[in-house]
């Protein structure tokens, strides 16, 4: 949950992942204002939606779409909203898991990863992701990756949040911190056994 | 624009490979998106058949690489002009009652790739299908919008490696000789398929950015329809999607969609 | 109005000799002419109640609405001309999202209320435009509770307990006055309100109508929502005590 100036840490209370309309979960790394503007753009688009009090409502496949063309539009006019998007959801028994980039390359995985992630905690998903997951496996196998991304990626820190959607609806959990063992021996003498290595 | 970054544009990789045969056409694409040494994913589909599942532009399919935002952007544009968005009428077919033609298809790709001359769609084309008199057809384009007809192509990160391949393997008449001959290859269907899977198996071993389990579109053109009426439910189609690669048969298997197409 | 067609009716940028101006009151008639809209303040919250009178039997059921969303806290009723109606609640929409793009909340209902009357009251000051054909209700839940407000063609809002505009309007107040509402919930209210509009109508005389309800309550987590009963008449009184118990 952190937000960071280059290697200071700013905000130490950031919320990067936030609840869409009624069916979608949207989660963001990069540059905290864009993703509040993006925020924005999205209740605005969820408040007309809802105005219309016909029934139907947007679906995470629709937000994803929409901020597929929202990031898209901004790196046209060289003005991008500097954030990667994850957009997750249920609807009518439809499970959607979609991701944007900065300039728009957007794709649909059964896992994904920003930042760091891709290279950290993605191979880690790919080997343990299986179709008929329980939700209590999926949280063990996120926090195993977000506790490789809390020891690699030195602008993180041990404050997390998961969340959940299912058709019922959403939980977003409160924040917490992950059991940490510092003792490895490779954290203690990172250049044992690397000859020749700073 | 001479401030434009290259942030601007990435690239994701992919390869394409099409190839025209007398009464038939091929056109596989590699499925994988990345970036860098990154995957992306490995189940992207960067076939794309121009319009949504209610009218198919069943003439002919395009096959890009390059950048992602920029082939969604190019292939939403293309069906755009392909659609009436709200009333799913061809813009084409309604003024002309009639599905677009794959030589109709190629002009406006390249007129669409040209309008952005100054800011390109970063995108590496071809476009594969039947011509009018149901003779297989492959366009192939750079990034700006020129484009020729050709016999066989291949673009994308790997089509450095295959191009010389299918040079060789193809057995086209030379695009030198006068008067001019069909550059459509005297392979049959089946040989066509099976070149096609060589190269990609080969492209994995050298480039990374090549998966090496393509989806295949296969056009066959069977006969001239009685009626000017476009009989769309009479299409055959079949398509078996692995999304496993352990699934992989090496005699059957690979992801495979046939289109058999009447004029 | 004994000054009629003596030129002064014409436009809304000319007074009268004797200071009216005669188009906002001609616009004021097409308002009077239409099906009763009626809107009450409940304890707990807002009931807004559309008589909305049936052209056509070949009209699909519940098209035209004449109640609309003009933010999560607040809605509109209209009366008068439908498709007028839409451009003030389409202005009440924008101006309703641009004040929470600004500030960060939803609009105060006080707020939205005197946005909209300027809107409608702009366009009685030009030559070039034509004023609002239509007098609408406006029900909103803030931080300082539930308000009712009604804007006319004129470009006045007053803030009211109960109020009616349509045809029907005097009989409705009459009915709302005899409400003791201070002590009434919604869901009193609402049956209240279903009844008024059942009991002006006269089935005889009347074009055929489709009752239409919501409200802003506690109980729709002070967001507008509209309510749908099946009503008939006969069973009206039934159905809206079976409905309202199964609802919650």
């Amino acid at each position: 949950m952190a937000g960071s100036y280059g290697s200071t840490l700013r905000y130490k209370n950031v919320e990067r992942i936030k609840s869409i309309g009624k069916h979608t979960l949207l989660g963001a790394s990069g540059e905290v204002s864009d993703f509040q503007e993006i925020l924005r753009y999205l209740d605005e688009l969820i408040i007309y939606d809802d105005m219309w009090d016909d029934g139907n409502s947007l679906g995470p496949k629709e937000v994803h779409n929409y901020l597929t063309r929202v990031m898209y539009n901004r790196r046209n006019k060289f003005d991008p909203l500097f954030n990667s998007l994850v957009v997750g959801g249920v609807k009518n028994g439809q499970k959607y898991l979609g991701m944007v980039g900065m300039i728009g390359t957007h794709y649909e995985d059964n896992h994904v990863a920003t930042g760091f992630g891709n290279h950290l905690a993605r191979p880690l998903m790919r080997a343990e992701w299986h179709e008929d997951m329980s939700f209590e496996e999926a949280v063990k196998l996120l926090e195993k990756c977000l506790l490789v991304l809390l020891y690699r990626d030195r602008s993180a820190i041990n404050k997390f949040q998961i969340a959940k959607i299912t058709e019922v609806g959403v939980t977003i959990s409160e924040p917490y911190a992950l059991k940490t063992f510092w003792g490895f021996l490779a954290f203690q003498n990172p250049t044992k056994g690397a000859e020749g290595s700073w | 624009m001479a401030l434009r970054g290259d942030w601007v544009y990435e690239n994701n990789g992919g390869t394409c490979v099409a190839i025209a045969g007398s009464d038939y056409c091929v056109v596989a694409a590699d499925t994988r998106l990345s970036v860098g040494y990154s995957i992306h994913t490995r189940d992207y589909s960067k076939i794309c058949n121009l319009c949504d599942l209610l009218f198919p532009a069943d003439k002919c399919v395009l096959a890009s690489s390059g950048f992602q935002g920029d082939m969604k952007a190019l292939q939403k544009n293309l069906a755009a002009k392909h659609l009436v968005s709200v009333h799913l009428l061809h813009i084409y077919q309604h003024q002309h009652n009639k599905q677009m033609s794959c030589p109709a298809m190629a002009r406006l790709l390249s007129n669409t790739l040209y309008y952005k001359r100054f800011f390109p769609y970063y995108t590496f084309n071809i476009l594969g299908g039947l011509d009018n008199e149901g003779k297989g057809c492959v366009y192939t384009y750079d990034a700006v919008g020129s484009y020729e007809r050709v016999g066989y192509s291949c673009q994308g990160t790997g089509g450095a490696l295959i191009m010389p391949v299918l040079d060789n393997q193809l057995k086209s008449p030379s695009p030198l000789l006068l008067p001019a001959r069909d550059a459509v290859t005297p392979l049959s269907e089946s040989e066509a398929v099976d070149l096609v899977k060589d190269v990609f198996a080969s492209a994995t071993e050298r480039d990374i950015y090549t998966v090496r389990f393509p989806i295949f579109f296969f056009f066959q053109f069977l006969a001239f329809c009685e009626s000017d009426i476009f009989p769309t439910q009479q299409h055959a189609y079949s398509s078996r999607v692995l999304n496993d690669p352990n699934e992989y048969d090496p005699l059957i298997g690979f992801r495979l969609s046939y289109r058999i197409m009447h004029k | 109005m004994s000054s009629i067609g003596t030129g002064y009716d014409l436009s809304v940028t000319t007074f009268s000799p004797d200071g009216r101006v005669f188009q906002i009151e001609y616009a004021a008639k097409a308002v009077d002419n239409s099906g009763t809209v009626v809107g009450i303040k409940c304890k707990d919250g807002i009931v807004l109640g559309v008589e909305k009178l049936i052209p056509s039997k070949m009209l699909l059921a519940g098209s035209n609405r004449r109640i609309h969303s003009v933010h999560k806290h607040a809605g509109m009723a209209v009366a008068g001309l439908a498709a007028d109606g839409r451009q003030i609640v389409a202005r009440a929409k924008s101006e309703a999202t641009n004040y929470e793009r600004i500030y960060g909340e939803p609009i105060p209902v006080k707020e939205l209320a005197d946005r909209v009357a300027s809107y409608v009251h702009l366009c009685t000051l030009y030559w070039w435009l034509r004023p609002f054909g239509c007098g609408v209700i406006l029900g909103g839940y803030d931080r300082d509770g539930p308000q009712l407000y009604m804007i006319e063609p004129s470009g006045v809002s007053y803030r009211y307990f109960g109020t009616a505009i349509g045809k029907g309007r005097q009989a409705a107040k009459t009915e709302i006055e005899k409400l003791k509402l201070s002590d009434m919930t919604c869901k009193q209210g609402i049956i209240e309100v279903a009844k008024i509009i059942y009991g002006i109508h006269d089935e005889a005389k009347d074009k055929a109508f489709e009752l239409e309800l919501s409200w802003i309550c506690e109980d729709s987590n002070r967001q507008h929502q509209k309510v749908i009963f099946k009503h008939n008449k006969t069973l009206l009184i039934l159905f809206v005590w079976k409905e309202i118990n199964t609802l919650f």
